[in-house]
C-alpha cells in the first residue's frame, strides 16, 4: 500500500500505468502469478498475472507495447549479466577454460550431401579418369576457347567478351550475327576449339553465361551477375599480360561441383607460367562461383598481396547437360528447380 | 427513300459525324477497326457499313478467304457475307477473285488483290521466322530475384574471398609449387639456425666458465674498446650523411633495419662479444642501430 502512495505521486503515462500495474499485483494473489513460467512473451517476473497469461493479449495496443517494451528490456539486461557472468568465469579459470564454442554458420550447418567426393574414393577417380575432360588432364588435348554472345550484343557484353578473352589464353572472340548455336557448333568442332562460351545478354548488360566442352561434352548453363568490368574495379593493377595464369579452384566438393570444377580448370593451359604471377579464382560459395583475377607478389614468405586486375562476376549453376548444346532434346545430368531445391536455407549443391 | 439514301445517312452519321464503334481518330487521319474492312482507313468508300456491295480477303489459321456482301442480302444478316475460299497457289486465287468480283466496282477488285499479296507476304515471313530460332521469353520472378541477389551479397561475405586467395597462394608457395623462383627457403633455413644458434650457445657457456675458472686472481691488460671495421664504416657513413639529404639517411637506416630482421634470428638480443672469446666459425658482425640514432646523429653532426 505504501509503494501505491509512492507511485500515485508520480507524473507522466508511463509512472501511472506502472502504478496500475502495482496495484494489479497487489490485488492478484501472487501465488497464481508464480505458476506463469518465463517461455514466450509472458509478463515479466515481479508481477503476478493469471496463470497462461501473454503479453500479446492485451487489447490496447499502447498498453501492450509497453508491457512488451519492458518485456524486452529485461530479456537483454539478462542476457548482458549471462554475458558477463560467463566471461569471469572464463577469465578465473584461465588455461582450463572450456574452448570457446565456435558460432554456427550456414556453411558449417550445412546439410551434409551424399555426393561430397571423398578424396580416396576410388570410384570417383575411375569416373574421373574416363570422362570427357579425361583428355584434357592427360595432356592430349589443349585449350582452345571461342567466346561470343546472344544476338547484336550491347557494348556492355562486346566490352566483356574482349576482356574475357586476355584472361583466357588461345581463346578467340567471334560476334555471332545470328547464326544458330547448333550450327556453329560442328563447324568448332571441325576448327579444333574444344570450348564455346556464350554470353547471354538481356537488356544490355550480360546475364547469362553458356559453357560447352566440345567434342561432345557437358554444357553447363549459368546465371551471370554482379558483373564489373576493368574499369569499374576499384585499386586495380595495369592490364593482364600474356603469360598463362594460374588457377584456383576452391570449396568444389560435391560430385557435381567436382564435374563444374573440371570444366573450368579445363579452359585453361595446363602449364601455367609463374613468372607471370596471374592467378583466376573460381571460389564457390553457397552455390555462387566468384570469379576473380588477380596478379600476386610475395612480399616475405608468409605475406602476399594480391592486386586484382581483370573483369569480375558471379555465376550461379542453373542446368547441366550430358551432350553439346542441345536446349529441347537434350539429357540433363542436374536441372536447378526453385521450388523443390531451394526449400533448406542450409542445402547446397555444388 | 431508296437504299442509296439510307446508305448516305448511315454514312452522314455513323462515319462522317456522330460516332461509330468501329472509328479511331488520330491527328491526321482516321482508321476503321471493322474486321471486314477492306483498307484500315475511315473513308466512304472503303467503310463496310455504309457500302451495300462490299467485298473483302481474310485469312484464317492460314487459309485465305474472300469475303463478299451484296444488297440482296442486307436484310438477312445471317448470311450477309459471302465467304469463297481461295486457293493457296498466289496467280490462281488471284483469277478467283477476278471471277468472283467480275462486275465488281475497280477499287474494291483492286483493293481485294493488294490486300490479299500482303497477307500471303506475311503468311510466308511467319513460316521463315518459325524455321529459325525463336527467343524464349523467360518470366523472372521478383521475389525470386529478390532472394537471390541478397543471398548472394551474403555468401560474398562470407567467402572471404582475399583471405582466401592469399592463403591458396601461401599454402602453394609452402609446397614448393613454384620451385626456385623466390628465395624464401623457409623451414630449411629456420632449422640451420636453430642448430647453429645452439652450438654457438652451449659453446659460448663452456668458454665462459672456463674464462671464469682461469681469469681469477690473474692480471691482464686488455686492450680499448676495439673499433672494428663495422664501426669505421659506420663513420664514413656518417660523413657521407653529414653531405647528403634526409633521403639516404631514411634508405640507410631502413636497409640497416631490414638486414637486422633478416639476420636477426642469428642474433637474437646477443651483443657480439668482443674480446677474448674465440670465434670458431665465419662470423658477422651486426651493428644494432635504434631509430633514435639517426636524431644523435645529426645532432653530433650539428655540434
Amino acid at each position: 500500500m505504501a509503494k501505491a502512495g509512492d507511485k500515485g505521486g508520480g507524473s507522466g503515462k508511463k509512472s501511472l500505468k506502472r502504478k496500475a500495474a502495482a496495484e494489479e499485483t497487489q490485488e492478484e494473489a501472487t501465488a497464481a502469478g508464480d505458476g506463469a513460467t518465463e517461455g514466450g512473451v509472458q509478463p515479466p517476473k515481479g508481477t503476478a498475472f493469471p496463470p497462461g497469461f501473454s503479453i500479446s493479449e492485451i487489447k490496447n495496443k499502447q498498453r501492450r507495447h509497453l508491457m512488451f517494451t519492458r518485456w524486452k528490456q529485461q530479456q537483454r539486461k539478462e542476457k548482458l549479466a549471462a554475458k558477463k557472468k560467463l566471461k569471469k568465469e572464463r577469465e578465473a579459470l584461465g588455461d582450463k577454460a572450456p574452448p570457446k564454442p565456435v558460432p554456427k554458420t550456414i556453411d558449417n550447418q550445412r546439410v551434409p550431401d551424399e555426393t561430397i567426393v571423398d578424396p580416396n574414393d576410388e570410384e570417383v577417380a575411375y569416373d574421373e579418369a574416363t570422362d570427357e575432360f579425361a583428355s584434357y588432364f592427360n595432356r592430349q588435348t589443349s585449350p582452345k576457347i571461342l567466346i561470343t554472345t546472344s544476338d547484336r550484343p550491347h557494348g556492355r557484353t562486346v566490352r566483356l567478351c574482349e576482356q574475357l578473352s586476355t584472361v583466357i589464353p588461345n581463346s578467340h572472340v567471334y560476334y555471332r550475327r545470328g547464326l544458330a548455336l547448333k550450327k556453329i557448333i560442328p563447324q568448332c568442332i571441325s576448327r579444333d576449339f574444344t570450348d564455346l562460351i556464350v554470353i547471354n545478354e538481356d537488356r544490355k548488360t550480360p546475364n547469362g553465361l553458356i559453357l560447352s566442352h566440345l567434342p561432345n561434352g557437358p554444357t553447363a548453363h549459368f546465371k551471370m551477375s554482379s558483373v564489373r568490368l576493368r574499369k569499374e574495379i576499384k585499386r586495380r593493377g595495369k592490364d593482364p599480360t600474356e603469360h598463362k595464369p594460374e588457377i584456383i579452384l576452391n570449396n568444389f566438393t560435391t560430385r557435381l561441383g567436382h564435374s563444374i570444377g573440371r570444366m573450368f580448370a579445363s579452359l585453361f593451359p595446363h602449364d601455367p607460367q609463374f613468372i607471370g604471377r596471374q592467378v583466376a579464382t573460381f571460389h564457390n560459395q553457397r552455390d555462387y562461383i566468384f570469379f576473380r583475377f588477380h596478379r600476386y607478389i610475395f612480399k616475405s614468405e608468409k605475406k602476399v598481396g594480391i592486386q586484382e586486375l581483370g573483369p569480375r562476376f558471379t555465376l550461379k549453376l542453373r542446368s547441366l547437360q550430358k551432350g553439346t548444346f542441345d536446349s529441347k532434346y537434350g539429357e540433363y545430368e542436374w536441372v536447378h528447380k526453385p521450388r523443390e531445391m531451394d526449400t533448406s536455407r542450409r542445402k547446397f549443391h555444388l | 427513300m431508296g437504299l442509296y439514301r439510307v446508305l448516305q445517312v448511315i454514312w452522314d452519321t455513323l462515319g462522317n459525324k456522330q460516332f461509330c464503334s468501329f472509328k479511331i481518330r488520330t491527328k491526321t487521319q482516321g482508321f476503321c477497326r471493322n474486321e471486314y474492312s477492306l483498307t484500315g482507313l475511315c473513308n466512304r468508300s472503303s467503310c463496310p457499313l455504309a457500302n451495300s456491295q462490299y467485298a473483302t480477303v481474310r485469312e484464317e489459321k492460314g487459309q485465305c478467304y474472300l469475303y463478299m456482301k451484296v444488297i440482296e442480302r442486307a436484310a438477312f444478316p445471317r448470311r450477309l457475307w459471302e465467304r469463297v475460299r481461295l486457293s493457296k497457289n498466289y496467280e490462281k486465287a488471284l483469277e478467283q477473285i477476278d471471277e468472283n468480283l467480275i462486275y465488281w466496282p475497280r477499287f474494291i477488285r483492286h483493293k481485294c488483290k493488294q490486300r490479299f499479296t500482303k497477307i500471303t507476304q506475311y503468311l510466308i515471313r511467319i513460316r521463315k521466322l518459325t524455321l529459325k530460332r525463336q527467343k524464349k521469353l523467360v518470366p523472372l520472378s521478383k521475389k525470386v530475384e529478390r532472394r537471390e541477389k541478397r543471398r548472394e551479397e551474403k555468401a560474398l561475405i562470407a567467402a572471404q574471398l582475399d583471405s582466401a586467395i592469399e592463403k591458396e597462394l601461401l599454402e602453394r608457395l609452402k609446397q614448393d609449387t613454384y620451385g626456385d623462383i623466390y628465395n624464401f627457403p623457409i623451414h630449411a633455413f629456420d632449422k640451420a639456425l636453430e642448430q647453429q644458434e645452439a652450438e654457438t650457445d652451449s659453446s659460448d657457456a663452456e668458454e665462459k666458465d672456463e674464462d671464469d675458472d682461469e681469469d681469477v686472481g690473474e692480471k691482464q691488460f686488455v686492450e680499448d674498446e676495439e673499433v672494428d671495421e663495422s664501426d669505421l664504416s659506420d663513420f664514413e657513413d656518417m660523413d657521407k650523411l653529414n653531405a647528403s639529404s634526409d633521403e639516404d639517411q631514411d634508405d640507410k637506416s631502413s636497409s640497416e633495419e631490414e638486414e637486422k630482421k633478416a639476420l636477426n634470428a642469428k642474433h637474437k638480443g646477443k651483443a657480439p662479444t668482443k674480446g677474448p672469446v674465440q670465434r670458431k666459425r665465419a662470423y658477422v658482425e651486426i651493428e644494432y642501430e635504434q631509430e633514435a640514432e639517426p636524431v644523435a646523429k645529426a645532432k653530433a653532426t650539428a655540434v
